[in-house]
């Protein structure tokens, strides 16, 4: 009884997931380039249009991991030590949405929605 | 070492919050401590080997492997607890009234035991892979903090340890009888927690897009990254800018749970009374 319990559930949880889940190509995003090294970003400051998505890639140089985040953008990423992250951002209003490593926050940039 | 020591114990928190709730969940059940050991040791190494491969595991599914992990092991974690809750409900008082010959109840206590290791494994995989790939980080960068950065990594894991038992006996001074109620709800919430977390994760891998849309901005009262807010975050799924989606999920959880719990209850009496 258990089991047939189960496997409505997730039957449920899979046809949730297809009606909703589907990679989207759909808008083409902007990129913006990052670079991360010796413990700074680089720029510190990168433009991008508003009202449109976003890919964000950070290229992490140095030998440490690091943490992008960003509290307004919605974003919290672990690229590994000489490895490039990707994080997708949606469109955002104009504004300057500030980023920082987690694991040194010194490390600090934004990103200036226009 | 300070920075170390933060660190670590922010990630070790939210796991020794899981794993404290775990333990009072469990309380009563025997040879609970080897299946609860074993799940942290479990998603100890598995959070060392996540840490070693995190730069080909980012690579996976166009950048987005990182992403799609957590959710994985998020919705795992989802179905164990609510697996555990229903099974609960339906087994829960059978045990506690010794109904039923023990060395049925122990299998089954068992299997149940082994839903809430692989939640507790998930909880420490999650947070540990983040704690490894920061020291492994600074051990490999050379310098000459080494052991600094040792001390304050082993002060912030027995924080971390601390919080796990303050959550234990605090959960242990409720009476028993309004234990098993209270560890439902705590164990329902974690569960529409995880699960609103499991959609952030595929919202941030462009896997979900439909109702992203933030409902409340509520980082002016509770932040997501005060300690209180992190608290909270685990254990009731709170976050300061829920989108649409996470709501739905959130509430989708809580009322499978509630429904399949009243459907095993129910039958369960039913046939008690029939048999009885």
């Amino acid at each position: 009884m258990l089991i047939m319990m189960r496997k409505p559930t997730l039957a449920a949880i899979c046809a949730i997931a297809m009606l909703t889940a589907s990679p989207s190509q759909a808008q083409q995003a902007t990129e913006v380039q990052l670079t991360y090294s010796n413990g700074q970003f680089q720029p510190s400051e990168a433009r991008a249009p508003a009202d449109k998505p976003i890919t964000v890639r950070v290229k992490n140089l140095d030998a440490k991991a690091m943490e992008f985040e960003s509290k307004s953008l919605r974003v919290e990423k672990v690229v590994a030590a000489k490895s490039e992250g990707v994080i997708n951002v949606r469109a955002l209003k104009p504004g300057r949405y500030e980023f920082y490593d987690d694991f040194n926050e010194k490390a600090r940039g934004a990103l200036i929605v226009q | 070492m300070l920075a170390a020591l933060i660190i670590v114990f922010r990630e070790v928190f939210e796991a020794g919050l899981i794993v404290g709730i775990v333990l009072a969940v469990t309380g009563s059940v025997p040879r609970r401590n080897r299946w609860i050991v074993g799940g942290v040791l479990a998603g100890a190494l598995a959070a060392c080997v996540v840490a070693a491969f995190a730069g080909a595991l980012s690579q996976l599914f166009a950048g987005m492997g990182q992403e799609l992990f957590n959710a994985a092991i998020l919705s795992v974690a989802v179905m164990m607890l609510t697996w555990h809750n229903v099974w609960m409900a339906r087994h829960g008082r059978e045990i506690a009234g010794e109904m039923r010959a023990v060395g049925q109840a122990v299998a089954d206590g068992s299997k149940s035991l082994l839903a809430l290791a692989v939640v507790v494994g998930v909880a420490v995989l999650r947070e540990g892979s983040e704690v490894a790939l920061f020291l492994y980080g600074i051990v490999a960068s050379g310098g000459g903090s080494v052991l600094s950065l040792a001390v304050g990594g082993i002060i912030g894991l027995a924080l971390g340890a601390a919080v796990c038992l303050l959550t234990y006996f605090g959960l242990m001074r409720i009476p028993p009888r309004a234990l098993f109620a209270t560890t439902t709800v705590l164990i329902t919430l974690l569960a529409a927690g995880m699960a609103a977390q499991a959609v952030a994760f595929l919202e941030r891998a462009n896997w979900l897009n439909s109702l992203d849309a933030v409902v409340w901005d509520s980082a002016w009262l509770l932040p997501d990254k005060s300690i209180a807010g992190r608290a909270m975050h685990t254990l009731i799924g709170y976050t300061d800018q829920p989108t649409e989606m996470q709501l739905l999920a959130y509430v989708a959880v809580l009322l499978v749970t509630v429904l399949l719990m009243r459907l095993t209850g129910s039958q369960h009496s039913d046939r008690a009374i029939a048999t009885g």
